[in-house]
């Protein structure tokens, strides 16, 4: 069969089963395609060559064993982790194989896929831009049909923003739905792993392979009570599409927006109401102060979490971090020293708790929320690199569902200048299930998701 | 918003090039003067938040199970001796 690599999870399966190819067609297929294509993208920094399972790319910052885990760092560039992490070991069970490890940001920070030790990776629809980040190489493989599909993580926005600004589909789960075991830890109360596919059906199944307890993350149990996990019949998945509340906050639309991305996710927007959606205007008051927060919250918790490279159990010496990881260790630190700790971390808590609250009430009104992912399509190499806090700010519309834990699917929904533009749908925390619904009768209603970048 | 870099390296255990203090001075007191808008907010009355899976005090029953070899936990060592991490001396006196 040929174009095997266009095919989704879902129909790859069925093509297995039906058996119009076999997996070492699939591996072959896949893997000639990473040899074309690799050098030019510098997607993968590791490739491992498998004649069986569904070939998928794994960020290298969740751990592999045996294979090489590098976290995009020197620090880590000898790294061979001595087990999976729990999302690596589910998917295995399910017949899946890891073809290839993907390029990030250096520990998952930043926004561009730049900050990378091995060097950046490239937007596949148009290799001049930059493919987004933190997961920089899972988005890009899967838009450029170098796997299955690929598993990255969002801390704020790692997998959302990348798969705006590639064209794929990209879901982060409610925190604490999928255990974070074996995952190298940037910001604890914020770092959620989950997919990257070529359909809303595909994230769906493969949430369905890794979410649930596995006794080593104690965020990721099921409890009685008010956090437990609602059961899938109380989702909108058997309801029809007709009259679900979608949300619309006026502050995702105000300055900085680019206007013709704008005029896309409102265009998306009015297709939902077509397809039966009711809109409702909604406010999230401080939207705003959200990239404060976050950064003074997320950095804290990195300054503590890579304490641990201190050249003792693994790694190099701490000098070898690169540039953000630095930065944001240096703000991490200063926001928790005393006399600052008040000021910046105890502050930022609070403000935290108010943009929670944003959402709970939202949420009494609506049954998701939509917007914008990126505030622009994909931008130039180099153009944010100078500035950090321009940088930081590319994040407005994805760090207040990280802050919140609430689950968000970005879907595309159109091209600007040729480039993607991702719709981003948030839901209530642990009901991801309204929120893929949402984005299938999207995704099902129109094409963007089938467009392929000439390679 | 100026930030004792010299300072906050030291508690960061992070060895920094006066290069690196130069640059890190200048970009984090911009990203500090932009967090001071939080000042903006009036948080007089809310409860700070650190965790949102609203799961408290995980127990489960004390159980022998597998664990990692002693080999494989300590692969990646960057010095190791019989079997154990090696690590530098941290006290003067003994």
């Amino acid at each position: 069969m040929n174009n095997i690599t266009i095919l989704t999870l879902a129909e790859t399966l069925k093509g297995l089963k039906e058996k119009k190819f076999s997996e070492e067609e699939l591996n072959n297929a896949y893997l000639e395609k990473i040899y074309n294509l690799n050098k030019k993208l510098n997607i993968f920094l590791e490739i491992k060559k498998n004649a069986r399972g569904i070939p998928a790319g794994i960020k290298d910052i969740i751990s592999t064993k045996n294979i090489r885990t590098t976290a995009g760092s020197k620090i880590l560039s000898n790294y061979i982790p001595p087990f999976n992490a729990t999302v690596v070991d589910r998917l295995l069970k399910h017949d899946v194989s890891i073809i290839g490890k993907t390029n990030l940001d250096e520990f998952a920070m930043g926004s561009s896929g730049e900050n990378s030790a091995y060097g950046p990776t490239k937007n596949p629809w148009d290799v001049t831009k930059v493919p987004g980040g933190s997961s920089a190489g899972s988005a890009a493989a899967v838009a450029a049909d170098l796997c299955v599909f690929a598993l990255g993580t969002d801390t704020g926005g790692s997998i959302r923003q990348p798969a705006s600004l590639c064209g794929v589909v990209g879901l982060k789960p409610s925190y604490g739905r999928v255990s974070r075991y074996g995952l190298i830890a940037m910001a604890s109360s914020l770092d959620v792993p989950g997919s990257f596919t070529k359909s809303v059906a595909d994230a769906r199944l493969i949430l369905d392979w890794i979410a649930g307890p596995d006794g080593f993350d104690s965020n990721c149990a099921h409890l009685e009570g008010e956090s437990k996990p609602k059961p899938r019949e109380h989702s909108l998945r058997e309801a029809s599409f007709r009259g679900v509340r979608v949300g619309v906050p006026k502050e995702y639309f105000e300055k900085g927006l680019d206007p013709k991305v704008e005029k896309i996710i409102k265009d998306a927007i009015n297709k939902l109401e077509e397809l039966g959606a009711r809109l409702v205007e909604i406010s999230l008051p401080h939207t705003e102060y959200a990239v404060a927060t976050y950064y003074i919250i997320m950095s804290s918790e990195v300054s503590s979490n890579l304490a641990r490279f201190d050249r003792v159990r693994f790694g190099s010496n701490r000098e070898d971090f690169g540039a953000e990881p630095k930065r944001r260790i240096m703000l991490g630190t200063y926001s928790l020293s005393s006399g600052y700790y008040d000021d910046y971390f105890a502050k930022a808590a609070k403000v935290r708790t108010l943009i929670k609250k944003d959402f709970d009430e939202a949420f009494e009104k609506v049954d998701v929320i939509v917007g914008p992912v990126s505030p622009t399509v994909a931008w130039d190499f180099g153009e944010k690199m100078k500035d950090p806090l321009m940088m930081y700010l590319s994040d407005a519309y994805t760090v207040p569902a990280s802050l919140a834990g609430i689950p968000g699917l970005s879907i595309p929904c159109g091209f600007s200048d040729g480039l993607p533009v991702g719709l981003q749908i948030l839901g209530k925390f642990m009901d991801d299930e309204a929120v893929l619904s949402v984005g299938e009768a999207y995704e099902q209603a129109t094409e963007w998701h089938i467009k392929k970048p000439q390679l | 918003m100026k930030i004792d870099v010299k300072k906050v390296a030291k508690l960061a255990n992070l060895p920094l090039t006066s290069d690196e203090e130069e640059k890190y001075s200048q970009q984090l007191s911009k990203i500090l003067d932009y967090i001071e808008q939080l000042n903006k907010v009036d948080t007089s009355k809310v409860e700070p938040t650190y965790n949102v899976s609203g799961q408290k005090n995980i127990q489960r029953a004390d159980e022998i199970g597998e664990c990692q070899p002693q080999n494989d936990a300590i692969l990646n060592a960057p010095q190791k001796k019989e079997g154990f991490f090696s690590v530098k001396k941290i006290l003067d006196n003994e």
